[in-house]
């Protein structure tokens, strides 16, 4: 039985059974709207609707992201290799129509038509108390919004109902950014409430399994593990009405089976494949793919400078020249991602980030460096993986091990469960880890805080401290905020220069988030947290 | 008949208390941080810790396996974290998935393998038994994920004659109102003959997968404990009397030959209903096995504690439902009390 006849036999078996009467009453509908809904495949699905749930996983940022408002949004751009993204530097309306920004805070006026999914309006109470939450409930979410100097509930105020303010507590040019980012979304409050107890003031078990926003879709029904199935929501004023009215996201664990899926016409969009699957697909020339490098993303070697004989400068020039880049690029990743290495020099000309590092395969030049640093006989160590990665890293590992044996250095391979990675990374015991790392926010000053900072925390896996280098971060961070760019970009280019030339982490490429979808499939956009947004899609 | 139940089922206390124990020790001796692992990319120490606190992980082991065996008197499995919902939710609606696919791959292995048993037995190496031979030999060596891969790659993406490997259901068709649970019967209960049709559809390719694995050691046993019954003296008399051959080994030597391969089939069963991860994995079926492997990767200890309880007792009930078939089958065995 072919396709075409299963949708013919399974409406006319729905129609049969709307003249039956029995309760089944979207059957109908589903086999008649092929052409609005959209078929999404993904390795997982979401464990939880609500991104400030606990441990809420990267599917659920996407639920979370398509059926709640947040108060600003981010614009689009056209990129140069063609493909759209996400442009960090517009800001646009969503649930705010306006905003005012003076030192002390930020005022937003709320638009007045926007409805949450049971009709009640959008007010700016319901701004607040979501704001409340996501500073109050911890993890994740509490994090992220402190990223934005966004820290504790008295920072929000609900002037009337339309207008909101958010006071600053210390200047931060990521404070806005930070707002639109998917963390700070609106919840229809007095449901939330409606629905909280005691032992859960905030309401997260309810959030978890129920959508409780104003978003442009609504979740009719998940199946965890297996299926969310999505409606369009037809009041949704924050922007242009989607094209999609419905969304089916089936979770298909096969890599195998989704490229099948969707080379067969089967499934629309296949979300976040593999290298090889990618470079086959568009060579095959069946669908459409696209790929957007991962905006503030890098894979690199970590090297712990806490372990000798890592802590010397020498050793880690040593390794960054032994490492066989090209050949990472081309078996690891056939091609498909953007080399950081081989750039004219460490000594940095541009801001533009991520960038490449001097460095390339040149093993005479370790040789020389390792002898200079009283390692001529070479030394061992282990190399450790997160096996949750083991599809890129595990390649990479045994390319790597292959060329340290040249010079002498013997490694051993650890694979660490995904489950324990995390845990092994707060440790910073292991002295060689090859690691990815990407921040939402895209800006250099922001990655570095994160993994160059002395503050040490848990993504400095190199436990690099280096107070010159802190005051070029701290620096760039207070140039960024008094908008004095001559001062900021002098900071940026002298920071980059002096984590290239000390090379705690060796940078390899940037990774591109790849996607293949059908021809007739339109207006896909990235995204900075590297998942669909379903509001642009169309489907002709 | 019915003392000897319940005296098998006061035996089984102890050993479903041992399974709660060594599970509950097993999951926290493995290495890995739950906390950690689910307080996300940015988290940093006090957001993990904050986790641990709200996960209940920062008390004493003794007095979280105490909560955990107050929990399971009233039948609370445990929230799974990876799917966000609770441990008996999640083992109610997946463990029917995975039974019906691996009731659906035994029933294929079966009519299969046990006619090929028996020829292969009754036409000892003749060609048949070679086919034999060879087809238990693939069905032994070939791994699941590689046939089925292979089938998917073959039937649906080459010849298109299967639907989409897309899980139970196409995705344009509703799952049929929850009766048992097994979308086959639960389809038929509601006269509804398409979902029927293509909840078959789904069910044929991994079915068929599974029971290629699960078919050599049931021909195997079969024709085994043929040979064995067929060189007996009854049987020798029997065809001396002159009854024609299909009763002689249907009535009399098959009969006589099923001990061993009910044993081997209770064996296969629960093997399979825990075993068929890959095939899950393959074909996106939302079952049992899948979710256990999940878990114990994520270090999702409700989930594992669940599964392992669950399998426990479904062993034990499987046991003694083949003890008690046993007893129809050959009343020299039949139980004494």
């Amino acid at each position: 039985m072919n396709r075409r006849e299963f949708l013919k036999s399974s409406s006319a078996a729905a129609a049969a059974i709307g003249l039956s009467g029995l309760p089944l009453p979207w059957s109908a509908a589903y086999a008649a709207s092929r052409s609005d809904t959209l078929l999404l495949i993904s390795e997982n699905g979401p464990n939880n609707l609500d991104i400030q749930g606990v441990g809420t996983n990267r599917p659920g940022y996407e639920a979370s992201w398509n059926c709640y408002d947040r108060l600003i949004g981010y614009g689009t751009k056209t990129l140069e290799g063609g493909g759209v993204s996400y442009d960090k530097d517009k800001i646009i309306p969503e649930l705010a129509e306006s905003w005012e920004v003076t030192p002390e805070a930020i005022t937003f006026t709320l638009r007045k038509d926007a409805k949450f999914h049971d009709g009640t309006p959008v007010t700016a109470k319901d701004v607040k108390w979501s704001f409340d939450r996501s500073v109050t409930v911890g993890g994740f979410p509490t994090t992220q919004m402190a990223a934005g100097s966004l820290l504790k509930p008295e920072q929000f105020e609900a002037v009337d109902d339309y207008t909101f303010k958010v006071m600053i507590v210390r200047p931060d040019a990521l404070t806005i950014p930070d707002l639109a980012v998917i963390v700070p979304c609106v919840f229809n409050s007095e449901l939330v409430k409606k629905n909280a107890t005691t032992d859960d003031p905030w309401g997260l078990e309810y959030t978890k399994n129920n959508i409780a926003g104003s978003g442009a879709f609504k979740v009719e029904k998940w199946t965890p593990g297996t299926e969310v199935l999505y409606v369009r929501n037809d009041d949704w004023k924050c922007g242009p009405l989607p094209a999609l009215q419905r969304v089916i996201w089936r979770t298909i664990p096969s890599a195998g089976n989704r490229r099948a899926l969707v080379e067969r016409g089967d499934a629309d969009v296949s979300f976040d494949l593999p290298a090889k699957d990618f470079a086959e697909l568009k060579k095959g020339g069946k669908v459409t793919v696209a790929s957007t490098p991962i905006s503030n993303g890098m894979w690199c070697i970590e090297l712990n400078v806490t372990k000798p004989p890592f802590d010397n400068v020498k050793v880690r020039q040593a390794i960054a020249y032994a490492v066989p880049y090209q050949q990472i690029m081309d078996a690891v990743m056939f091609g498909e991602a953007k080399p950081l290495f081989g750039g004219p020099s460490n000594m940095v000309e541009t801001t533009a980030w991520p960038q490449p590092t001097a460095y390339a395969t040149d093993i005479d030049k370790a040789k020389a460096l390792l002898a200079e640093a009283g390692y001529a006989d070479g030394f061992e160590t282990t190399i450790s993986f997160d096996l949750g990665q083991g599809i890129t890293s595990e390649p990479l590992a045994i390319l790597v091990q292959e060329s340290l044996a040249k010079i002498g250095i013997k490694t051993t391979i650890d694979k660490v469960p995904g489950a324990n990675w995390r845990g092994e990374m707060a440790k910073k015991s292991m002295p060689f880890m090859i690691n990815f790392f990407s921040g939402w926010l895209d800006y250099p000053e922001y990655f570095f805080f994160w993994c160059y900072h002395g503050q040490n925390a848990v993504f400095n896996t190199m436990s690099y401290q280096n107070p010159e280098m802190d005051k070029l971060i701290d620096g760039a961070r207070a140039a960024a905020a008094a908008k004095d760019t001559a001062a900021y970009d002098e900071d940026i280019k002298k920071m980059i220069s002096l984590a290239w030339d000390e090379v705690p982490r060796i940078p390899l490429f940037q990774p591109y988030l790849n996607v293949a979808m059908q021809k007739n499939i339109d207006g896909y956009v990235y995204w900075f947290h590297r998942q669909l947004d379903y509001r642009s899609l169309s489907k002709s | 008949m019915l003392r000897n139940v319940v005296r098998r089922l006061a035996v089984i206390i102890p050993t479903l208390i041992g399974v709660v124990i060594v599970t509950f020790l097993l999951t926290r001796v493995l290495p890995g941080d739950p906390a950690a692992y689910f307080a996300g990319p940015t988290a940093d120490a006090a957001s993990i810790e904050q986790i641990r606190h709200n996960l209940g992980l920062d008390r004493p082991l003794p007095e979280q396996f105490i909560s955990y065996v107050k929990a399971l008197a009233t039948g609370d499995l445990g929230n799974s974290l990876s799917t966000g919902q609770p441990v008996i939710n999640e083992i109610r609606s997946r463990l029917p998935a995975s039974a019906e696919l691996t009731l659906f791959g035994l029933f294929f292995a079966i009519i299969i393998a046990v006619p090929l048993g028996i020829l292969a037995a009754v036409y000892q190496d003749s060609p048949i038994d070679h086919f034999c031979r060879v087809v238990t030999t693939a069905g032994v060596s070939l791994p699941v994920f590689f046939t089925g891969l292979f089938f998917v790659y073959i039937f649906y993406y080459v010849l298109g004659w299967a639907p989409a490997p897309l899980g139970r259901l196409d995705v344009f068709f509703i799952a049929p109102p929850n009766i048992t649970g097994f979308y086959l019967i639960d389809s038929l209960l509601a006269g509804d003959l398409e979902t029927f049709q293509a909840a078959l559809a789904q069910l044929v390719l991994p079915a068929l997968t599974l029971g290629l694995f699960a078919l050599a050691p049931i021909a195997r046993i079969t024709r085994a404990s043929m040979l064995s019954v067929l060189s007996s003296e009854f049987i020798r008399t029997a065809r001396a009397s002159g009854l024609e051959p299909g009763k002689v080994i249907i009535g009399y030597a098959f009969r006589n030959a099923m001990l061993p391969v009910v044993t081997t089939l209770g064996m296969v069963f629960s093997f399979l209903l825990g075993a068929n991860v890959l095939v899950e994995k393959v074909f996106a079926w939302p079952g049992i096995g899948s979710f256990a492997v999940e878990a114990l990767i994520q270090s999702d200890y409700a989930p594992v504690q669940g599964f392992v309880l669950t399998m426990a007792i479904l062993y034990v009930a499987l046991n003694l439902a083949i003890d008690l078939v046993y007893g129809l089958i050959d009343p020299r065995v039949r139980m004494e009390g």
